[in-house]
């Protein structure tokens, strides 16, 4: 290992108490961060020593820390799971940054998405979405041999593209009308695309989007922010194929 | 006490059709007057809560995240196993069966390693249906892949997310239950006791994570579906928030603890770089189809990888083993990895690592076949390594990733309490002493879509429950002792970190109770262990209070349980004086460096029995009985 290549970190981290309370920018320095730390290891590394200094850590949503469960997320610099594209805040490793930066650290903000505390929200607006139609009916045990559904290779791979969504709500973070349209879009697409999703595809669209509306999510009006933060790299054609099935379902 | 099994009596492949139909059954118009907890949401949990409120009991399904959908089954990478013998290359339910008898070393029950392998197709079927995208081919037939320990083609995946779209598919029947007003869910609360009336598993204790408040919760049986202990090593392959807690706080209401020492290290994950890290990533195995895996010839070779020529290179795996290969089981890959890292010939910085080469696949088979099998691991790869695995050979190295051993269960998936149910990682029932790669899936979705929507109506339609309420003293003590727990937590104002208690725990465990394990070693860990916890008690320092979102409490007390369950994990490895699968006592082996077993003194699962800290655990055995196959040493030359 070299000597002297660590960093000297500066942030401003959102804290607030609890949902009803007023939240505020502290500001604190991290030093001597190694660069192949990831994001979240640097802010564990700040927690440490909150504690032993008697002060309150930062609570932060975190659980795989390899990018697929979805739970972490934090606005870094004004940018959803930060400035590398294509990676959760997890992934995100401090050599992305230079030596005596100043970060700013905030919650996903969104009226759907209220703040628990400090950096985690409530995102179980998504499940409720999920509960009205992502999903196809099927009992247990009550499926048909594997083999007698054939899917097309290109639909196959398309459907997983979409269904590679891991729920962590980036988009509505990054939309600025808050819009869950990229994550409706990419459930209503992967259902879409395959030949089980096919009977039920019109219920479904018709009650994930008046649960979306429900929610308080805003309106879709292309800006394609979302697709530039999604962390799965999800496509915004998922949008425009929800609203196909969508004017389907109405006809 | 006697372990029971409960396996029926009959011929193997015939047991689990003629178990189902003796067992009791709960009238439908019944079934909604019964109440159910299911702790967990991975594949296990959630494929068990949505075939039960489909079913039409009510049910209460609990977990520590925000959303059912976060449950670490979401990690799995590589597939899942089902002997639907697509490929036309001879595989059957007998030979799935068999090798997974034979990767597990004999040390798993044949009953249910053939109800495994029987219901396997059935979950592909289930999975199908869902919409799971599993990979195709241009026909819009299924593409599958091999695993270690299995020379034909079974695995299914949909890339490198398998686990992922198979817990979405669960998710998506859990959340179409939800809808239904079958099954309720209970987000971000932890299980902090399991409350027993009679004897018998009637309801949890739970602490809300975000207001922090003290709940019960009654029902009429309890099902644990909470995952393995693999994080009381602390560097693990598992989620952060992943822990031993609902197993634990069961196995000291009197619930058994199956084979404690069976720990999985997974022979390709990125190799450790700093003390600042809170966790390691696997590298599906899957990978081994297409890398080669070598360390130079020569102790001391410095030289980058690309300047070491044929000649000074040692395809270890493929030349100790030729028929698997790089194929071997996990358990054998580990232990050859740690040995030639021993002999001095590892790379990389620390030389705790070797290469997984794809120089040869991605001439053979082109650049773009190899990013389309495994594009997904070569950027997190560089994401985290900073290195372009097309160009330079990955480093890998092991690291603990799945724990064989669990709460004991009989057949129908219940513990020593009765009512308490354990399904997936969290039992130990079904891999004996190593587990086979794409099996940890199958078994959850087993567990929970196919086995327990029937055990679970055998159980309450035979038991008597007695009329109670959350009123009823049991549940007001166990709800203040977790209070008080708690609040002795915050108390101690010490001056060491829960996470640096947490990293001793795990070095006491990875140098004495991981891949090489011996009297001297174990016995040591036996006195460094209860010291450790001692001064955990005395010296701790807890942030914060109990009354908020406090994830610094949260962990405290789950390391406050490894403490414990360390010791039982170090016990049991000390008394089990054979090598297995995962359990290698270095006193015990081949001449040619093989686990060597010992089945005259150890074909039993041994069943630990709580008696209070600081007493021995008494040691109850279930005897293994081999009638379909011949235990065998096991040979993947």
């Amino acid at each position: 290992m070299m000597e002297n290549k660590n960093l000297t970190i500066h942030l401003q981290v959102w804290r607030q108490e609890n949902s009803q309370s007023k939240g505020r920018f502290e500001s604190y320095t991290v030093e001597d961060v190694n660069p192949d730390m990831s994001f979240l290891e640097m802010l564990d590394t700040l927690n440490d020593k909150l504690i032993i200094q008697n002060e309150i850590p930062i609570e932060f949503d975190n659980d795989c820390r390899e990018g697929i469960c979805g739970m972490c997320g934090l606005v870094i610099n004004g940018t959803a799971h930060g400035p590398k594209s294509g990676t959760t805040t997890c992934e995100l490793r401090m050599r992305e940054f230079e030596d005596g930066d100043t970060i700013v650290v905030e919650p996903w903000r969104a009226k759907a998405f209220p703040v628990l505390k400090d950096l985690a929200v409530d995102r179980n607006a998504f499940d409720r979405i999920m509960a009205k139609g992502g999903f196809i009916t099927v009992r247990t045990g009550g499926a048909p041999e594997a083999r007698s559904i054939l899917v097309q290779k290109e639909a196959a791979d398309e459907a997983m593209d979409m269904a590679a969504c891991i729920g962590c709500g980036a988009c509505v973070a990054a939309c600025p009308n808050a819009s869950a349209a990229l994550f409706v879009g990419a459930k209503i697409s992967h259902l879409a695309l395959l030949p089980q999703g096919h009977p039920e595809a019109n219920r479904r669209v018709e009650r994930m989007v008046a649960q979306m509306d429900e929610e308080m999510f805003g309106a879709c009006s292309n800006h394609g922010e979302c697709e530039a933060v999604c962390p799965k790299e999800i496509s915004i054609s998922g949008i425009a194929r929800m609203r196909r099935e969508f004017w389907k379902a109405m006809a | 006490m006697k372990l029971d099994s409960k396996v029926p009596a009959g011929p193997l492949a015939d047991k689990w059709d003629n178990h189902r139909f003796e067992m009791k059954v709960v009238n439908p118009a019944n079934k909604r007057k019964y109440t159910l907890i299911v702790v967990g949401t991975g594949l296990g949990g959630a494929s068990a809560a949505a075939s039960l409120g489909e079913l039409g009991y009510k049910v209460k399904n609990f977990c520590i995240s925000d959303s059912p959908r976060r449950a670490h089954s979401i990690g799995a990478q590589g597939g899942i196993n089902a002997a639907k013998n697509y490929q036309n290359d001879g595989d059957s339910i007998w030979r799935l069966f068999y090798d997974t008898i034979k990767g597990g070393d004999y040390r798993a029950r044949e009953a249910n390693v053939y109800r495994l392998a029987q219901v396997s197709n059935n979950i592909i079927d289930q999975c199908v249906a869902q919409g799971v995208p599993f990979a195709r081919e241009y026909g819009g037939l299924f593409a599958n892949r091999s695993f270690g320990g299995a020379l034909v083609s079974r695995t299914f995946y949909a890339r490198g997310q398998t686990g992922q779209q198979l817990l979405l598919g669960a998710y998506s029947a859990l959340m179409a239950q939800v809808g239904a007003g079958t099954v309720e869910i209970h987000p971000r609360q932890e299980m902090v006791d399991l409350v027993l009336i009679d004897g018998k598993a009637r309801g949890i204790i739970t602490r809300n994570i975000v207001s922090g408040e003290y709940e019960s919760h009654l029902a009429d049986a309890v099902i644990l579906a909470t995952g393995g202990y693999g994080t009381a090593y602390y560097l693990s392959t598992l989620a952060v928030n992943s822990n031993a807690s609902a197993i634990w706080r069961a196995h000291k209401k009197g619930a058994f603890f199956g084979n404690p020492c069976y720990v999985q290290i997974h022979p390709t994950c990125i190799p450790r770089s700093g003390d600042y890290q809170s966790k390691l990533t696997l590298m599906s195995e899957s990978l081994r189809n297409d890398g080669r895996v070598w360390v130079p010839k020569n102790a001391g070779d410095k030289r980058p990888p690309g300047e070491i020529p044929e000649e000074d290179r040692d395809y270890y795996l493929e030349r100790r083993y030729p028929t698997f290969g790089n194929m071997v089981p996990r358990d054998v890959a580990s232990r050859n990895a740690k040995a030639v890292c021993d002999e001095g010939r590892g790379v990389g910085d620390t030389g705790l690592a070797v290469y997984l080469d794809f120089e040869d696949a991605i001439n053979r088979l082109g650049r773009h076949t190899i990013e389309e099998r495994y594009g997904n691991l070569f950027e997190m790869y560089k994401g985290i390594t900073d290195e372009n695995a097309y160009e330079v050979p990955m480093r890998i190295y092991p690291a603990v990733h799945y724990t064989m051993g669990g709460l004991w269960v009989d057949y129908n998936l219940m513990s020593t309490i009765p009512g308490l149910h354990v399904l997936g990682e969290a039992n130990f029932s079904d891999h004996g002493a190593n587990r086979l790669g794409a099996s940890a899936l199958m078994q959850g979705l087993s567990d929970g879509y196919f086995v327990i929507p029937y055990t679970i109506g055998h159980y309450l339609a035979g038991t008597e429950l007695k009329q109670t309420s959350k009123e009823d003293d049991a549940f007001k003590e166990a709800l203040n002792a977790a209070q008080e727990r708690d609040q002795k937590l915050l108390s101690v104002n010490g001056n060491k970190t829960v996470k640096e208690f947490h990293r001793d725990i795990g070095n006491i465990l990875w140098d004495n109770v991981g891949m090489g394990r011996n009297e001297e070693g174990l016995k040591k860990a036996l006195v460094e262990i209860p010291k450790l916890r001692e001064e955990f008690w005395q010296n701790v320092k807890v942030a914060g209070t109990a009354e908020s979102m406090n994830k610094n409490l949260e962990f405290a007390g789950r390391v406050a349980d490894y403490m414990e369950l360390a010791e039982l994990m170090a016990a049991d490895a000390l008394h089990r004086r054979e090598s297995c699968g995962g359990h290698f006592r270095e006193e015990s082996q081949t001449d040619e460096g093989e686990a060597l077993r010992d089945d005259e003194n150890f074909t039993y699962v041994a069943a630990w029995e709580f008696q209070g800290l600081g007493k021995e655990w008494t040691l109850h055995k279930e005897p293994l009985i081999f009638e379909n196959v011949t235990p065998s040493q096991r040979s993947y030359k």
